[in-house]
């Protein structure tokens, strides 16, 4: 899946995320600040790099501004980016399920 | 399906914009009987997509427990109504609301659509619900052929906001303005044996007025109400809940027709009132109102 442009979802409201990805050289970079940076940073990591790893970005740089948002909500607004920066309709999670 | 399902209780319906996380995060805390996903006027025309992942997301992971799942899609004159459709049914949506709804032949292309969707997410066919919204006057005047579209429909709801505009006119506090609408389609839906809810109450802060109509919704026979803000739910559910006497009302009526039925007494008395067969399934709705509202215990 390859990141094609510079693509933002979410909001910085209380219980949601801000998600901007945009192409790299090569690699993943995570940037994250979080209000429950302590707690939860790490957990908040993992999603994002699941769900880009389920989506197949290889090369991004990817930046995180959340407002205390679940597992949920981070996941759709890392898809939603990842869709609006790539056109690719294979971000769509419900595309998937057709069998 | 099963009539259980689109019999159940709605006394309250919580409209939820589904782009915003902090409203459906906990909403099932509030103990409406349904809530409403909205993809289509809360959520601005930019953010379609983000809503549709959003709501995607939360129906899969975020259990609502008892209440029901309604997703309002985008009407039929847009371009999204159809993958708002295949998101909520990938997600498990129990039902799909239909906005703008003015004849049959709408609930059947939404229909369509919903089978379409079952089939692809090996969805139940047949599980996901529907509901139409009737907001214009071609739609009051349709609302029979609306009410008996479709196996999968359980009710109509009235929606005031565009209804009020199209017939030139405005809210007023007895309700004047919307009386022939409330009334012509909550007999379409009586008379198809489907629910009937009313029209959203957008004043948050004006609870008496917000009551009366509640009031008035209980006695002209509506199931329940839309509703906008958590605070709402409450009242409705107290208006809606019968009280004491009514209960024990309710009660010597069931009694009394087993009784008389028996013996083979067709009318008879009852606290002084005449009393017959077609009493029964309105003492019948009475207890199981009071039921659903913990304040009767009975087994009536």
């Amino acid at each position: 899946m390859e990141i094609k442009s510079e693509a933002t979802a979410g909001t910085l409201e209380s219980s949601d995320a801000q998600v901007t990805i945009e192409p790299s050289d090569g690699g993943i970079y995570f940037e994250l600040s979080s209000s429950v940076m302590n707690q939860y940073g790490r957990q908040i990591r993992n999603v994002v790099l699941e769900t880009l790893k389920n989506l197949e970005v290889e090369s991004a740089k990817i930046k995180v501004v959340d407002r205390g948002a679940l597992d949920s909500t981070i996941k759709a607004r890392v898809e939603c980016a990842v869709f609006r920066s790539s056109g690719w309709e294979g971000a769509i999670p419900w595309r998937g399920l057709v069998k | 399906m099963s009539r259980d399902v689109k019999k159940r209780l709605r006394r309250t319906m919580l409209f939820l914009n589904a782009q915003r996380p902090s409203l459906m995060k906990d909403a099932y805390v509030y103990a409406p009987d349904s809530v409403i996903f909205d993809l289509e006027d809360a959520v601005a025309e930019n953010q379609k997509d983000a809503a549709r992942f959003s709501l995607y997301n939360n129906l899969r992971s975020i259990d609502y427990g008892e209440v029901e799942r309604i997703v309002r899609v985008n009407g039929l004159d847009t371009p999204h109504w159809v993958e708002d459709i295949r998101a909520s049914v990938a997600g498990g949506a129990d039902g799909i609301r239909i906005p703008k709804c003015e004849r049959a032949r709408d609930v059947r292309r939404i229909e369509e659509a919903i089978e379409s969707a079952e089939r692809a997410f090996s969805r139940k066919p047949g599980s996901t619900l529907i509901m139409a919204a009737i907001e214009s006057p071609r739609g009051v005047l349709n609302a029979l052929e609306i009410c008996e579209s479709s196996e999968r429909l359980f009710g109509v709801a009235l929606s005031g906001g565009d209804f009020r505009a199209a017939m030139q006119t405005k809210y007023y506090p007895s309700g004047v303005e919307m009386a022939a609408a409330r009334g012509n389609v909550l007999i379409a839906a009586r008379a198809s044996g489907v629910q009937c809810f009313d029209t959203v109450f957008t004043n948050i802060d004006d609870i008496e007025g917000f009551k009366s109509e509640v009031i008035m919704n209980r006695e002209m026979g509506f199931d329940g109400k839309s509703v906008v803000n958590p605070r709402q739910i409450a009242i409705v559910h107290e208006i809606f809940t019968p009280g004491e006497r009514e209960i024990r009302e309710a009660e010597r009526v069931v009694t009394a027709l087993s009784e008389n039925a028996n013996d083979g007494v067709g009318v008879f008395l009852v606290d002084g009132k005449m009393v017959d067969i077609a009493f029964l399934a309105g003492a019948r709705r009475t207890l199981a109102l009071a039921r659903a509202g913990g304040v009767y215990k009975g087994d009536l």
